[in-house]
């Protein structure tokens, strides 16, 4: 076996980003080698590097034992670098044929040697075990089948080194499965891949190597064999892992939020974007809703919000808010944290203490009366950083020069500070780093024992299953399943139910 | 921390200070190329501009394009750009003085109604356009630019037809004088007992001192009311504010309605002030100077008070231009070139504030 790739002290500088500060790996041939680290780790700024999107400030880069010099992507494809994006890049209205070839067209005098095409992509699909159909269009395809088209485009393109940026991050565990006998299928032909993730249990099922970056530098590379997902959690953090857990039963009698008959109908009366969705939820229970995404979730949150109109009744603590905006219902106690935080939670060119205000300028601690309270507005969003530890200079620092992690835990800040009844999470954890996760599930195991009633809707299975006390699993916008207890449930179980396949 | 602060000063400075200078320099090309010292036109302007005389017209003048900026400001907070004020102040000064002149009331009364007729006149033109928007999606910008025609074909239309005042004989078709109560008296008696002399046909408005005080007014709602919160979060993040609990549709409406009332005020300066009565030679052109005020003072109070010091100025001294043979439209290129230049020079400090504050954050971060 050969070493495909090597990066020597590679580091690289953003103004206020840490990112490479020392990074080595030396990927074999024929081997999965994965890519570990904390969310801001430097992971994907390592990646970017060798894949030619960002120069290094130093350090060298080898292919095959040569020393090169990317100054752009294309200089990494020449190289036989190909990288799988975390989000997809294919055009919708094409085919799967036209994608894969999308770019490097076989020509034959001025029209695209078509036959040719097909002829080497069924070959590649049949040799490294990638089924797919190369007539259908993409927008027909699922998740898992998007991922093989772009895993061949990058194949097509001659690529040998493959790197998949968090690949497992959009599949459910199924889909998980394929795509880890795809990879088996790539390393059996002497591929070389580069796999990024965060999810250890996935690395060590998958990965020969492992390499753990800190903090923008390696701080450790094993064999995958040699160690346990714990030690290697431990190397990610310097510390031991959070757990997603709750304990004992929290539940009240009282009723926090009840949904009857609530649906979303559409104008074009296609099927509704939530159907009849009803359900209890109870102070001190968090439920999780468990389902792919686009399956309903977002606007069944947004009929909560009234955000959304809708058909049916919602009450919150017995009394019916069909009637109520948005305003009101915040008003009433409910708090949300949005699934898109800086699209739907920040003013990202304003101080952190006008953020401090956003949801909650209708009264007190930031409002007296109908004016502005500066001074307790910043006093109170410096007691909400030092309680969720946003790190950042002061309140008067723009939300836009935060680190995601560090704006999501100002925002769960922002929302707990009311103490709400209800709470509705939208992806809570999503996109921060394992401290910062910890830190929220804690907060949220707090405000249950207090009796508030949690919504969750999270893509982390795990988190969900831990979190929850109860699990409705939504497809196409109805409930197709409730959980009553989910200790008795696994992620596979789940991820069977999210895609209807039970 | 401290220096932090210091380069925070620098960085102030910085963008108006580039603005000034490229703004010279485009200036400077164009007397060039008319063939004409730079020099020459730059000390004409400065002589002219400086005296009693010329200080006191370029505060009448800075005076309407105060109030109107103010008008654009709130929109431009709130995501929205009302180029309509034009012919909203266009319409607030000609009903405010058509009306006003059919009571009398007690003085500083008096006023006050007119200014709430004019306001109200204002702020409905405006609405036309606030409700298009809302109830059919109909780009505000497209719409108040549209109204602006109309605003100006129907006060020619009424101001001819129905307004006008038949007892005069006058060329100038105007409505009726206002009774001595709807008169805003003239602060030159006052700037007599702080040692200004008068100066023939000399004078400032009384409505100056109104202005200074609507900014003041502006900024505490801008920024220390819950409206004033609503109104920027619509405008810096229109879906975050809706998540917030901010009615959108009524923000739009609300912001450019009162966008509209300010702009009805803008015409009165001069109305109350000076003619006392509406004509055909009311200026023209305030409202479209003034989107040029409230981007160059970015929409601060102070700032729209500065430019529209400078814009008056450059105004009222470039007049002299004609004294050395210079078109005096050179102001236009002066003016043009201010705006452009600063615009520019403002995002560029905005983004290396940016860039300077994560820099910041990740020595904080890092300690």
């Amino acid at each position: 076996m050969s070493v495909a790739v090597e990066l020597r002290h590679i580091s690289k500088r953003f103004p206020g980003v840490i990112a490479n500060k020392d990074v080595s790996m030396s990927v074999e041939t024929g081997t999965v080698h994965a890519l570990v680290g904390e969310n801001g780790a430097g992971k994907s700024t390592v990646m970017k590097i060798l894949y030619g999107m960002q120069r290094p400030d130093g350090g060298e880069i080898l292919v095959n034992g040569k020393s090169v010099h990317f100054k752009n992507p294309n200089d990494a494809i020449d190289a036989s670098i190909g990288m799988v994006h975390q989000h997809f890049m294919l055009a919708d209205n094409f085919t799967v044929l036209e994608n894969i070839i999308l770019g490097s067209e076989p020509k034959r005098g001025i029209t695209i040697d078509f036959a040719a095409a097909r002829k080497k992509v069924v070959e590649m699909a049949a040799q490294y075990g990638l089924d797919i159909d190369p007539d259908i269009l993409v927008e027909e395809l699922g998740v898992g089948a998007r991922q093989r088209v772009e895993i061949l485009k990058v194949l097509y393109r001659g690529a040998r080194i493959l790197i998949f940026d968090e690949p497992t991050a959009v599949l459910v565990p199924q889909e998980v499965d394929d795509l880890f006998n795809a990879l088996e299928g790539l390393r059996a032909e002497g591929m070389a891949i580069i796999f990024i993730s965060h999810k250890l249990d996935e690395v060590l099922r998958v990965a020969d190597d492992v390499t753990v970056v800190r903090a923008g530098s390696t701080v450790a590379e094993v064999k995958s064999k040699d160690v346990t997902a714990r030690q290697l959690a431990e190397l990610m953090v310097g510390s031991e892992l959070p757990q997603p857990t709750t304990h004992g039963d929290t539940r009240r009698p009282e009723i926090t939020l009840a949904l009857k008959d609530v649906s979303i109908p559409t104008k074009s009366g296609s099927r509704d974007l939530i159907s009849h969705i009803t359900f209890n939820l109870h102070a001190g229970e968090v439920v999780g809703i468990a389902g792919v995404e686009g399956n309903g979730q977002a606007e069944l949150v947004e009929a909560i919000m009234g955000l959304r109109d809708y058909t049916g009744d919602i009450e919150f603590s017995g009394t019916n808010i069909n009637e109520l905006n948005v305003a009101h219902r915040r008003d009433l106690g409910i708090g949300l944290i949005p699934e898109d935080r800086q699209r739907q939670a920040m003013m990202m060119e304003s101080p952190l203490w006008e953020n401090r205000i956003l949801g909650h300028q209708r009264g007190k601690p930031v409002m007296r009366g109908f004016v502005l309270d500066k001074k307790t507005t910043i006093a109170d969003t410096r007691a909400i950083m030092a309680e969720f530890d946003v790190r950042a200079p002061g309140p008067t620092t723009l939300a836009a020069a935060l680190s995601g992690g560090n704006q999501q835990k100002f925002i769960v800040g922002r929302e707990m500070s009311k103490a709400p009844s209800l709470l509705v999470a939208s992806h809570p954890t999503r996109g921060v780093d394992v401290g910062a996760q910890g830190a929220i599930w804690e907060e949220l195991r707090r405000a249950r024992e207090k009796g508030m009633a949690i919504l969750l809707i999270s893509a982390d299975l795990e988190e969900l299953i831990g979190m929850s006390d109860r699990l409705l699993v939504m497809l196409r916008g109805t409930i197709t399943l409730e959980i009553t207890d989910s200790t008795k449930t696994t992620p596979e179980q789940l991820g069977s139910a999210m895609t209807g396949a039970e | 921390m401290k220096k932090f602060k210091l380069s925070n000063v620098i960085l102030a400075i910085a963008a108006p200070v580039a603005a000034a200078v490229v703004s010279i320099v485009i200036s400077s090309v164009a007397v060039l190329a008319s063939h004409k010292s730079p020099k020459d036109a730059y000390t004409t302007m400065w002589e002219f501009g400086t005296t009693s005389a010329s200080l006191m017209q370029m505060l009448n003048t800075a005076t309407p394009y105060y109030i109107a900026a103010i008008a654009i400001a709130i929109t431009f907070r709130a995501g929205l750009f009302n180029i309509g004020v034009e012919g909203q102040l266009r319409l607030g000064a000609m009903f405010g003085a058509y009306l006003g002149a059919m009571f009398v009331l007690p003085p500083v009364i008096h006023v006050i109604a007119i200014m709430i007729i004019s306001m109200t006149v204002g702020g409905l033109w405006a609405a036309i356009a606030g409700y298009l928007k809302v109830k059919r999606g109909v780009s505000e910008v497209i719409s108040t630019i549209m109204l602006n025609s109309l605003a100006g074909g129907l006060s020619s239309y009424l101001l001819a037809t129905y307004f006008v005042d038949r007892t005069t004989d006058s060329n100038n078709m105007s409505t009726k004088m206002l009774p001595a109560s709807a008169q805003i008296p003239d602060l030159m008696p006052l700037l007599n007992k702080l040692g200004v002399e008068n100066q023939p046909g000399g004078g400032v408005y009384g409505m100056l001192i109104f202005a200074i005080v609507l900014g003041g007014i502006f900024w505490f709602v801008i920024n220390r009311t819950r409206f004033g919160f609503e109104l920027r979060a619509s405008g810096s993040n229109p879906i975050a504010a809706r998540v917030s609990g901010v009615n959108s549709k009524r923000m739009t409406f609300v912001a450019l309605a009162v966008s509209g009332a300010v702009a009805g005020l803008a015409g009165l300066p001069a109305v109350l002030g000076d003619t006392h009565q509406f004509n055909m030679g009311f200026r023209t052109g305030i409202g479209f100077s003034a989107i040029a005020v409230a981007l160059l003072g970015r929409n601060n109070p102070v700032g729209m008070g500065i430019s529209a010091l400078l814009f008056g100025f450059l105004e009222v001294s470039s007049r002299s231009l004609e004294l050395i043979d210079i078109a005096p439209e050179t102001y236009v290129i002066m003016q043009g070139s201010i705006l452009l230049s600063s615009v520019i020079a403002y995002e560029v400090v905005r983004r290396y504030k940016i860039t300077l504050q994560s820099k910041e954050l990740a020595k904080a971060v890092e300690a």
